[in-house]
Parts: structure tokens; sequence; C-alpha cells
């Protein structure tokens, strides 16, 4: 995962450069605590550009975020969903929770 | 009937499952599916496998087995542990039914296995495992070709 931290709109860019799987979310969710924890960000955007694959391990990392986000004070945004990413969350109903811009 | 028949086991390791849905999607790449197909195959059989590691076999290690089938336009694929089974699986198969909210999971499984496959069926024993058989029809590519005709004739 590649982070950006935009230090004068207090923004956090995640960019996920692997699978999301039961196996990796492990590691892409202690990064990104780590670096939310570590930025105190007022916004946080996943860039899901390079994510060839994604099952329902991806909904539960982005809820679980989403929880921290809240503890921390900031929103979640979520950019470049693949068109199989993008039906998997509709159906979770996560899109009402974090939208996702262009 | 079968024109094509392959089986597979591994541990439940949680590593292997990168490994089971590709073995698999190699697998339907006969039957020539859309990149779409390949996905929705990869996703579900993703589903099917993480769920015997976390919740089959939960801390403890066994042997996921999955056995897959080709017809002329169909795969079938079976994906079974021998772990602690599920109780109620008409319950378990309700979108946002987990019983693992702590390790962040979301219910969605059987979800996604039902909407990207066009047949589910679970059966499951109580301390004896569970058997998940999915299939799914891969369109032979002329009809495809067909279907992109028709539609590009009525948007116009
Ligand atoms: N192979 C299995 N062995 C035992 N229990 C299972 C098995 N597969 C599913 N279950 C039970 O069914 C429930 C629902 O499964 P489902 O895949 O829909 O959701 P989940 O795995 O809890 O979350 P998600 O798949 O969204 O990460 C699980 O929480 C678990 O209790
Ligand atoms: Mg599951």
């Amino acid at each position: 995962m590649e982070s950006k931290f935009y230090e004068e709109d207090k923004l956090l860019v995640l960019k996920i450069t692997s699978e999301i799987d039961d196996y990796v979310v492990q590691e892409i969710r202690r990064k990104a605590d780590y670096e939310m924890e570590r930025y105190m960000p007022r916004k946080v955007v996943f860039d899901f550009d390079n994510v060839t694959f994604m099952d329902s391990s991806g909904i539960g990392f982005l809820i679980g975020r989403y929880k921290f986000a809240n503890i921390i004070g900031a929103k979640l945004e979520m950019t470049n969903l693949g068109s199989s990413i993008k039906r998997i969350f509709e159906m979770s109903g996560i899109l009402k929770l974090i939208p996702t811009v262009d | 009937m079968f024109n094509n028949e392959m089986k597979l086991e591994f541990i439940s390791k949680s590593s292997n499952e990168a490994f089971a849905r590709v073995a698999v999607a190699a697998f339907a790449s006969q039957l020539d599916p859309t990149i779409e197909e390949l996905a929705d195959i990869k996703t579900a059989v993703s589903e099917a496998v993480t769920n015997s590691i976390i919740h089959g076999y939960e801390k403890k290690q066994g042997v996921v087995k999955i056995s897959s089938w080709l017809t002329e336009n169909e795969i079938i694929i079976e994906i079974s542990d021998k772990g602690k089974g599920i109780e109620n699986i008409e319950m378990a198969k309700e979108p946002l039914y987990t019983t693992k909210p702590n390790l962040e999971r979301s219910g969605m499984g059987f979800t996604i296995m039902e909407s990207f496959m066009d047949k589910v069926d679970v059966e499951s024993i109580v301390g004896l495992g569970t058997k998940v058989t999915m299939s799914k029809t891969i369109k032979p590519k002329e009809e495809k070709d067909e279907d992109e005709f028709k539609m590009l004739m009525s948007n116009n």
C-alpha cells in the first residue's frame, strides 16, 4: 500500500497495491491504521486503481476503517473502483456510508 | 456427461486462498469465459474457501477440497471442509449475517456467491463439515457475439 499525506488539506491518500482477500487484508489493515494514526487526517481516500481482485474481506476492511475514522474524526472516500469491486460494495450497502469520488 | 474434471486439496492456510481461486479460474478458462465471468468465478471460490478456513477450521488445521467439472457450457465447483459445520444454513445465507464480526467479517460471502454464480447449494452437518456446490453457465463465444450484435442494433 502506498500512502501520501497532503498537509495543507490534511488529506491522506492510501493506494492499495495488492489483491484484497482474507490473507493480505491483515497487512493492509495494519498499515492503514498505522498511517491514519500517524497523520490524524481530516479525510482519507482509498484508491482502488491497482486492485485486481477483491472479495468480501474488502467490505469488512472498509467498515472497520470507517469506524476507526469516526473515532479520529476523519471522513472516508473511495476512488477508482473497478466494476467487480463496485458490485461487491453495492451489494453490501457500504456506498451509503463511504462515498466514491473520481 | 462431463468433458473434464479436476481435484485439488490443500491445508487450511489463508495464504492458499489466492492459489485456489487462480487454479479454478485457470481450469474454467477452457470454456473461454469473458473477463467478467472469470472474475465472478474467482470471487465465489475465494468466498467459499475463506469460509472453510476461517469458520470451518477456525484456528485448527484441516484440509480444504475442491472438485470441479466442465460440461459443454457449464462449470460446477464443489468446495468442502471437514470443519465444525453450520447449524442454520438459511440464517447463514442471510446478507450481513456473520458469527465473526470481531474479525471484521461482514456476512456477505454467501450473498456474493449467490449473485456471482447461477446456483449455490450448501450442505452442512454440525461437527462433520460443510460442502458448497456452485455452478455457472458460460455462454459460448458465438452466442455472446450475437448478444452484442443485438444490443448494438437496439441502441441505434
Ligand atoms: N465452511 C463453513 N463452516 C462453518 N461455518 C460456516 C462456513 N461457511 C459459512 N459459515 C457460517 O456462515 C456465516 C455466513 O457466511 P458468509 O460467508 O456469508 O459471511 P462471513 O464469512 O461471516 O463474512 P464475509 O464472508 O462477508 O467476510 C459465517 O459467519 C459462519 O458462521
Ligand atoms: Mg465468508
